[in-house]
């Protein structure tokens, strides 16, 4: 029952043919007899989920659906570890993140926190200090990052669907390296509190699903505006499943020239063509267009993702929550020796560097140019969106790499990320859909739609019918 | 890859400020690593953003104000419940003054 999609499991829930408690506890069978091999959870609390699916109320929007959030999400009474040793073992949530309380609200069923990349940090979830997970598609190979355990169980069907986090490409990355959807929604479409912070400008929680009509369910519960986080847009929320099955006739798609580069795999690259010509054949009109600045998009990223996260991550000093350095000589050791051994090697990576772009006498020459070349990357695709009414491109220039393949070389790691990286500079909305695969070894392709802010609607009609006119969401990893 | 050039990184300086002890095989490492990666960030003085106005963060929003009023909170207890160290209701911290 695992292998369900949201709205079959609704289906069958509202039919009478399944209970909310048969459901959770398949869906805990399945992570008992298959989490071994993919490592996807950090833990889970199976007695919570089924006293919650036992008072399920099937006829609210996501009513008795269990759902697996990232261990970035604060769910009250949970132990949450970011994947850090800094929270491992110390940590239980006080209270519920704002999409949590919606989760509840709708009727869903939180269970299982799933793996990622330390505090988000990565492309591969191998930065997870708590043990790397696999690729359902070929256990050798990472899942990608940082919701690498999100994408790893809904595609293995060990959760119906998951909540991940996308700062730079972390939910579309490990959903097109793993084979399933992921939606980064507009900036500010839905509410932060409650999400662990590792770069506030950019930071935005998300679904991750088998199909585009789940995500479109999801984003229904998650979305609106919240008090409790001030970046939140006061927008109203639409029934975005109203979006599917929309006829995409007449749509212009630009094809950014800057993105179909040397160094996209062959096999990535035609499986991308070929979608283009899919969505041909459905009405749409491709357009190459310019998005100049996209040379400029990583650095841009990597002086403000960091900057933020070095101011964020000062929080963990070793006195409110968290590990604490035993027997400190003073209060400078203190923080020194909690903080080193809190942190694993990319997260102090990038509190170094962010620390380093915002010191004293670097600060415009990092920090402020990099703000004033996101103004340019933000008109790039302003301008772009006078044209067109969305933009279509590799979610990832590669399929999933081996586990360990690139750990030695940060800056191609981060490189790993540049399509998707724009999209939070911008702070517009994008969604990953399977595309097809690669020959040998199969592995998941994954095609990525942008659309401009508050324009989600869009990028569900467009995924959808690529989707539903498409063989590739159906395949599951044996 | 080519030898990354010259930056004027002090990376002990920096992890200073961070509050991070670092080995001297993480400074080395973390260092070198740091280098190449300034250098690749660099990139960014290749591009001339005169009279660009720099953008903080994505949404239009700004100076988002409440009403001050009393709301409950979670209390003393679930406040502490976290806390490495405590003491009569309240964070016991390393000793500041001497």
């Amino acid at each position: 029952m695992s292998s369900l999609t949201l709205a079959d499991a609704q289906e069958q829930l509202r039919s009478g043919s399944l209970t909310p408690r048969a459901l959770t506890e398949s869906i805990i069978a399945a992570i008992e007899a298959g989490d071994g091999k993919i490592r996807g959870y950090n833990s889970f609390d199976a007695e919570a989920a089924l006293a919650a699916a036992d008072t399920a109320d099937v006829s609210l929007p996501l009513g008795g659906l269990p759902i697996a959030i990232k261990d970035i999400i604060n769910v009250k009474g949970e132990a949450l570890t970011c994947s850090s040793k800094i929270l491992e073992g110390t940590f239980t949530s006080p209270y519920d993140a704002t999409v949590i309380a919606k989760l509840r609200a709708a009727g869903a069923i939180p269970l299982g926190r799933t793996n990622m990349d330390e505090f988000a940090m990565g492309s591969s979830t191998e930065n997870s200090a708590l043990g790397t997970t696999k690729n359902p598609w070929d256990t050798s190979r990472i899942p990608g990052g940082s919701s690498g355990g999100s994408a790893a169980v809904v595609s293995a069907d060990l959760a119906l669907a998951a909540l991940g986090t996308d700062t730079g490409g972390s939910i579309r990355q490990p959903a097109a390296l793993c084979g399933c959807v992921g939606l980064k929604p507009t900036y500010g479409r839905v509410s932060r509190y409650g999400a662990v912070a590792f770069a506030s400008s950019l930071d935005q929680i998300g679904p991750m699903t088998k199909t585009v009509r789940d995500s479109a369910m999801l984003l229904n519960a998650i979305s609106g505006h919240d008090a409790m986080d001030s970046t939140s847009l006061d927008e109203a929320v639409p029934d975005f499943t109203a979006a599917l099955g929309k006829e995409i006739k007449g749509m212009k798609i630009g094809l950014p020239k800057e993105y179909f580069i040397d160094g996209i795999d062959p096999e990535v690259r035609a499986a991308t063509e070929a979608a283009v010509k899919q969505l041909e054949s459905l009405g749409a009109e491709p357009v190459e267009i310019s998005l100049p600045h996209t040379e400029y998009a990583t650095a841009t990223y990597y002086v403000i993702a960091t900057a933020e996260a070095s101011s964020n991550l000062a929080r963990f000093e070793g006195v409110r929550y968290g590990h604490r350095a035993d027997a400190p000589k003073d209060l400078s050791d203190h923080y020194m020796r909690t903080r080193a051994e809190g942190f694993g090697a990319e997260v102090k990576r990038r509190i170094l560097l962010g620390t380093y772009v915002l010191s004293s006498g670097y600060y415009d020459a990092y920090y402020i140019r990099a703000q004033k070349v996101r103004t340019l990357i933000r008109q790039d695709f302003s301008e772009a969106f006078q044209k067109v009414d969305a933009i279509l491109s590799p979610t990832s220039p590669v399929p999933a790499f081996g586990i360990g393949e690139r750990c030695d070389d940060p800056l191609q790691m981060y490189l790993a990320d540049i399509f998707t990286i724009a999209t939070n500079l911008a702070g517009i909305c994008g969604i990953s859909v399977p595309c097809g695969f690669t020959k040998e070894p199969k592995l998941p392709i994954g095609l990525q739609i942008l659309a401009p802010s508050m324009q989600e609607e869009r990028l569900i009609s467009i995924a959808d019918a690529y989707e539903q006119s498409t063989p590739w969401h159906k395949e599951r990893p044996c | 890859m080519a030898a990354a050039p010259e930056s004027d990184l002090d990376i002990r300086y920096v992890a200073d400020l961070a509050r991070i002890t670092l080995t001297d095989e993480e400074a080395d490492t973390l260092g070198g690593q740091l280098e190449k990666i300034i250098s690749y960030v660099k990139q960014l003085e290749a591009l001339d953003v005169s009279g660009i106005e720099p953008t903080a963060h994505a949404t239009p929003l700004f100076d988002i104000v409440r009403e001050d009023t009393v709301k409950p909170s979670i209390g003393v207890d679930a406040t502490l419940a976290n806390a490495p160290q405590k003491t009569t209701d309240q964070f016991l911290v390393t000793k500041v003054v001497e």
